[in-house]
């Protein structure tokens, strides 16, 4: 399996840690990630707020650029990302839509035989994984199960919405996430808030927007009684991670101390990949005495099968 | 609060206008109020979507495009997935804040900034590097204080490179943006 | 011949956008007419009055109406030149009003058309033969399909006017959804006390025949002489000899039964009787669950039987019934409400669906009439009904309004007030619609004197969470469109008005009636406004929601209105067919068979004509579809009426340039 691959900008920002695990995530299940030369801004919220035309010439050039790889289609971690990419490709299937894009772009997009633009499909990295790999086989890799640890998933808005471009799990309820984190071995709690928007970008302007939303989530989390969350964009996590301080103290709510790993994160974690592949290290709510919790499950289990082997082997002889 | 003269206030025009850019048939809106329950952004907002929606029927052109809800709007799309009619109530959001943009009419200025910073670095760049537009952006507004709270942390974690990276088609980039500026004159 | 030509105006409907008098004035160049004028409208008294009056005058054999659509005063007019001595089907209608005036602004091309239109008519009617109905036999007995409270209102008025009557009921009771209720609008009387002795009623007339547990297989021929093919579902107890005492289900060790008569809110055994007030008050074993028929080992329930009822072993059986009209009264089925993601896709243990709060409230209930949320079994405080569910929503094919559920809501409003006085209701509707006797009162009544709070907007989501004490609360995030901002009610509960469609299989029983339904599986009247119970199949009527949604008052209405039609088809000691039927030409057939074979109403059959055989149409069965004539490789079968030489010289009247 060969995959043209978009980082995305966040993936060299704040995102590098979901950066490293995808890429050791992909590796170890065989998904081969060939990166877009010289890839450019996907052509995000500010872009398509501004015009769809801008926003689509940037998607565009991305995806001609992404041509360059010789794969069939093109891999993102970041759900925005995702969503602006098949956008711009959906809208520029009609061909006086792609003409205007065109007029924005060096050399103009190919032409299909339906008159709209011949560019390839993108994809998440979750759908890639959902799709090619099953359930059954993640779980026959896992070497150190997430054992005994309460999580909900958070999908956020753009993974499977709007539905008719996503076409992927359920604009309501997705299951992508909670599928891989039970088979990972981890108790994924029902979450009413899966989609619920964290306020997205308007932190920048306004930070009381994400900090209302997602101290929403993240009450909902608790309440529930989550020990982490897991996710897979980066907005999110920027929301409900970095700013999970912030967004207590305005939602008026104690600190969460809720860890918001990257699924991918929880998938080298499990796989046991080195250190480098997960970068903890990233991440400001700490996490180390979630993990600490799953280690000491791990070896508890461990004991009691080696008490049990000694004991039968005493039997025996 | 003057009566409104519905013979003389309605513009049918602006209405016909909306639906053409944003595809939508505006007249299915039955005003059930279904996009306002589920808005993540309706506690910011100064007007309520189904009532943006209301005066574009009405054909009430600044009741529609003079709010900061525009602005606020998140994109999420959880009204256009939810509504009954089948409406893309986000393209609609979408097409009227351009329309706004256009007519000059721009409710939120610190909103309305960050996205010409996030653009601007692009254009510069080809890549947005978020330490430069927010740097941008407080510098253009003197607003956005609300982020000094999370830097230590981010930049303790090292999360935020202090050096953008420049893409080798970045001028490729940037001629998009002119041509669109072109374009738009 | 002589042919007269009358062009309606109709008012202004086709003279404003026609020339009649033009079109007169071209009609007397037509070979034949020897007649031909304009007038203001034909179908009135004078109007009809002066065609009679243009036969007798000029001595016409034959009439040609140009006006509206066929389909309302062909009849009236044929009844014109009947009165004046013409056999009725020397007449012709030209509609130049749906096919020309209404749809055409142009007054030359209208003219033009209308004129040819009428060529046509003529050409036909030259052609056309005087042609005379046959009388037959009827059976006075009638079919009731579906044993809700429309076809128990249409049975009994049927055994009341000395009429038999076949009730086939799914269920292994009748009393359909009516017997759910536990009070109905707008008087909050107990459902079942007012519904119990109709269905009495039902089992004590001798005049009706009751198959409950059963369904309609096949049904052949036509109106006044129907074999209907039954076939009773296999109840595996003998209910001849089964007393209704309920030892079985008392014993029955199979426990984890869905109730479907509670609608799935409580479990019920594998052998069971639905309600107390059953009729016919019998036990039925369900197959799926029964550890005798699955597994072969229990027995219990054939053990503890007094009577010895118990047949583990029987099989479903077919039936044959004879009857001459048919009333279809399937009623409805809830939409799939699970569709909505928002809702939880039917997975939030107390989000419930109106009927399921019905038999909550039921003192006859699950639960004896107390409200307890499902989850836990505590009493809800705050109870948020959602109306509009599966109703008037595009985006799940649902466009339409339900109709009744503004009233069962505040129906049900009311009564949460009465159950649990500390209780907060909340209804979140779009348009309160209340338009019965009494009805809108009502639903102030709710709002003035028992403090229901209403909220005009749809619900975006309920969501699910866990309050500080530990319980499971719904956060329904809704909107108050009237005060212009998002509203949210932390529930308890939550009752869903679920709208309503067709009843399950309304579609495969259409077909074996050979009637029209719409998308959503409600069957299509024959006209919206002036023929509500009629079908386009003669014989066959509707009652009740299988027509479309609406209340009890209406249901039982249009169950009586059934019932009379029955009657007066019933009435006449024959009836006369519709002579536009097929006819052999004997010296062309060659005896292939195909007419036979294709027939869909088994009208052809095989005679022995000098020697040799032939096809012979059954002129009281056959309804002139002409199936027969397309298939007959020989042309050797004409529908009168509609012959291969009318239809050509239609044609060439038409093409002639």
């Amino acid at each position: 399996m060969r995959f043209a691959y978009y980082p995305g900008c966040s993936g060299h920002g704040s995102s590098v840690e979901y950066e490293a695990s995808t890429q050791a995530v992909c590796k170890a299940l065989g998904m081969e990630l060939v990166e877009v030369p010289d890839w450019n801004c996907c052509g995000s919220t500010p872009a398509h707020s501004v015009s769809h035309e801008l926003s689509a010439a940037l998607a565009a050039r991305n995806l001609m650029q992404a041509g360059k790889t010789g794969c069939d289609c093109m891999l993102t971690p970041c759900p925005s990302c995702s969503s602006n990419l098949k956008m711009g490709r959906h809208r520029m299937q009609d061909p006086d839509f792609k003409a205007g894009v065109d007029e924005l772009l060096d050399e103009p997009t190919p032409t299909a035989e339906n008159g709209g633009a011949d560019l390839m499909e993108t994809y998440s990295v979750l759908q890639a994984i959902t799709e090619n790999v099953d359930a059954a086989s993640i779980a026959s890799r896992v070497i150190r199960p997430l054992e005994g640890i309460k999580v909900v998933c958070y999908y956020g808005c753009l993974l499977s919405r709007p539905a008719e471009v996503a076409k992927f799990d359920d604009p309501e309820n997705p299951m992508a996430l909670d599928n891989i984190m039970k088979a990972l071995g981890a108790e994924v709690l029902p979450f009413a808030m899966k989609t619920e928007c964290c306020g997205a970008a308007m932190g920048i302007p306004d930070v009381n927007i994400p900090g209302t939303l997602s101290g929403r989530i993240l009450d909902a989390a608790k309440a529930a009684g989550a020990q982490a969350v897991v996710t897979a964009c980066p907005l999110c996590h920027m929301n409900l991670e970095l700013r999970q301080r912030q967004a207590a103290r305005i939602s008026g709510k104690e600190f969460f101390g809720l860890p918001v790993f990257y699924y991918t994160q929880l998938l080298a974690y499990a796989f046991g990949l080195p250190e480098e592949a997960m970068r903890f290290d990233k991440l400001t709510v700490n996490p180390a005495p979630l993990l600490g919790m799953i280690a000491a499950r791990r070896d508890e289990r461990m004991a009691a099968v080696i008490e049990n082997n000694r004991k039968s082997a005493g039997a025996a002889s | 609060m003057s009566n409104t003269r519905l013979d003389q206030a309605r513009d049918l025009d602006f209405k016909r206008q909306v639906e053409k850019e944003s595809g939508q048939n505006l007249s299915a809106c039955y005003q059930c109020g279904k996009c306002t329950a589920g808005c993540p952004g309706a506690q910011f907002y100064d007007r309520q979507v189904s009532q943006i929606m209301r005066a574009v029927q009405m054909g009430l052109k600044e009741e529609a495009l003079k709010n900061r809800s525009l602005w606020l709007c998140l994109s999420c799309s959880t009204c256009s997935s939810r509504c009954p009619n089948g409406i893309d109530v986000a393209a609609v959001m979408e097409t009227l804040r351009s329309m706004a943009r256009r007519e000059g009419w721009v409710q939120d200025r610190p909103i309305e900034s960050f996205w010409k910073a996030f653009l601007d670095t692009v254009k510069y760049t080809g890549r947005s590097y978020e330490l430069g537009v927010m740097a941008d952006f407080m510098g253009r507004t003197l607003r956005g204080w609300g982020n000094v709270e999370i830097a230590p942390q981010a930049l303790l974690k090292n999360k935020m490179p202090f050096v953008p990276s420049l893409i080798h088609g970045r001028y490729e980039v940037a001629r998009i943006f002119t041509r669109y500026a072109e374009k738009r004159r | 011949m002589k042919i007269g030509v009358f062009i309606c105006h109709c008012g202004s409907n086709i003279g404003a956008t026609v020339d009649c008098a033009a079109v007169a004035k071209a009609a007397l160049a037509y070979p034949d007419v020897v007649y031909a004028v304009d007038t203001m409208y034909t179908c009135s008294e004078p109007g009809q009055a002066s065609i009679v009056e243009a036969i007798k005058e000029n001595g016409l054999d034959g009439v040609v109406v140009a006006s509206c659509s066929p389909r309302m005063h062909e009849p009236t007019f044929r009844r014109t030149v009947e009165r004046a001595g013409l056999n009725r089907y020397m007449f012709e209608m030209a509609n130049i009003r749906e096919h020309v005036s209404w749809i055409g602004r142009d007054v030359e091309a209208n003219t033009n058309k209308a004129s040819e239109l009428v060529r046509l008519a003529v050409e036909k009617l030259r052609r056309n033969a005087p042609l005379y109905a046959k009388q037959f036999d009827v059976t006075k007995r009638v079919l009731v399909i579906g044993g809700g409270v429309a076809g128990i209102q249409a049975a009994l008025d049927a055994a009341e006017g000395g009429i038999g009557v076949v009730m086939v009921e799914r269920e292994s009771t009748i009393g359909g959804k009516m017997a759910k209720l536990d009070k109905t609008f707008p008087t909050i009387d107990c459902s079942s006390c007012v519904l119990a002795p109709k269905m009495v009623d039902v089992a004590q007339n001798p005049n009706i025949t009751l198959y409950a547990h059963s369904e309609v297989e096949s049904i052949s021929g036509f109106v006044g002489n129907y074999t209907v093919k039954i076939r009773k579902r296999a109840t595996y107890v003998d209910w001849d000899k089964c007393t209704g005492c309920g030892t079985c289900t008392e014993k029955c060790p199979s426990k984890n039964v869905p109730d479907a008569f509670n609608e799935g809110i409580s479990t019920c055994r594998a052998i069971n009787i639905p309600f107390p007030q059953a009729i016919p008050k019998k036990a039925t074993i369900n197959p799926d669950y029964c550890r005798k028929i699955k597994e072969g080992k229990c027995g219990v329930c054939a053990k503890m039987c007094p009577t010895g009822a118990i047949v583990y072993d029987m099989v479903d059986e077919i039936v044959e019934e004879k009857v001459g009209a048919i009333i279809a009264a399937t009623g409805y089925d809830l939409v799939d409400w699970k569709v909505y993601g928002e809702y939880g896709y039917g997975t939030y243990p107390d989000v419930i669906t109106s009927l399921q709060y019905e038999r909550m409230m039921s003192a006859s209930g699950p639960t004896a009439g107390h409200i307890h949320r499902p989850s836990d079994g505590m009493e809800p405080r705050n109870i948020v009904f959602i109306q509009c569910v599966g109703s008037r929503d595009r985006s799940i094919d649902r466009p339409y309004c339900s109709g009744f559920c503004c009233m069962y809501t505040a129906k049900q409003a009311i009564m949460t007030k009465d159950h649990l006085p500390d209780a907060q209701a909340f209804v979140f509707y779009m348009d309160i619609r209340a338009p019965g006797k009494m009805y809108d009162e009502f639903t102030r009544r709710a709002q003035e004197d028992y403090g229901v709070q209403y909220i005009r907007g749809r619900v975006s989501a309920i969501q699910p969470t866990v309050r500080p004490d530990g319980k499971v609360g719904y956060i329904v995030r809704g909107a108050d469109t009237l005060l212009g901002s998002p509203v949210e009610v932390d529930a308890d509960m939550v009752v869903l008005a679920v709208g309503v469609e067709g009843s399950k299989g309304a579609g495969h029983l259409a077909e074996t009636l050979r009637i029209s339904y719409d998308h959503y599986g409600f069957f299509m009247e024959s006209h919206v406004k002036l023929r509500p119970v009629e079908t386009n199949t003669a014989g066959v009527f509707l009652a009740g929601v299988c027509q479309g949604p609406k209340d009890i008052p209406a249901s039982v209405a249009q169950g009586s209105a059934a019932a009379a039609k029955v009657m007066a088809l019933f009435s006449k000691p024959k009836l006369e067919n519709d002579p536009q039927v097929s006819v052999v030409d004997i010296k062309r057939c060659v005896d292939c068979g195909k007419c036979i074979r294709t027939c869909p109403y088994q009208a052809i059959e095989e005679v022995e004509f000098r020697g040799v055989r032939k096809a012979h149409v059954i002129e009281t069965v056959c309804q002139g579809c002409g199936v027969c004539t397309a298939t007959c490789p020989q042309g050797a079968i004409q529908v009168s009426h509609f012959t291969d030489n009318q239809l050509l010289a239609e044609v060439n009247a038409l093409c002639q340039f």
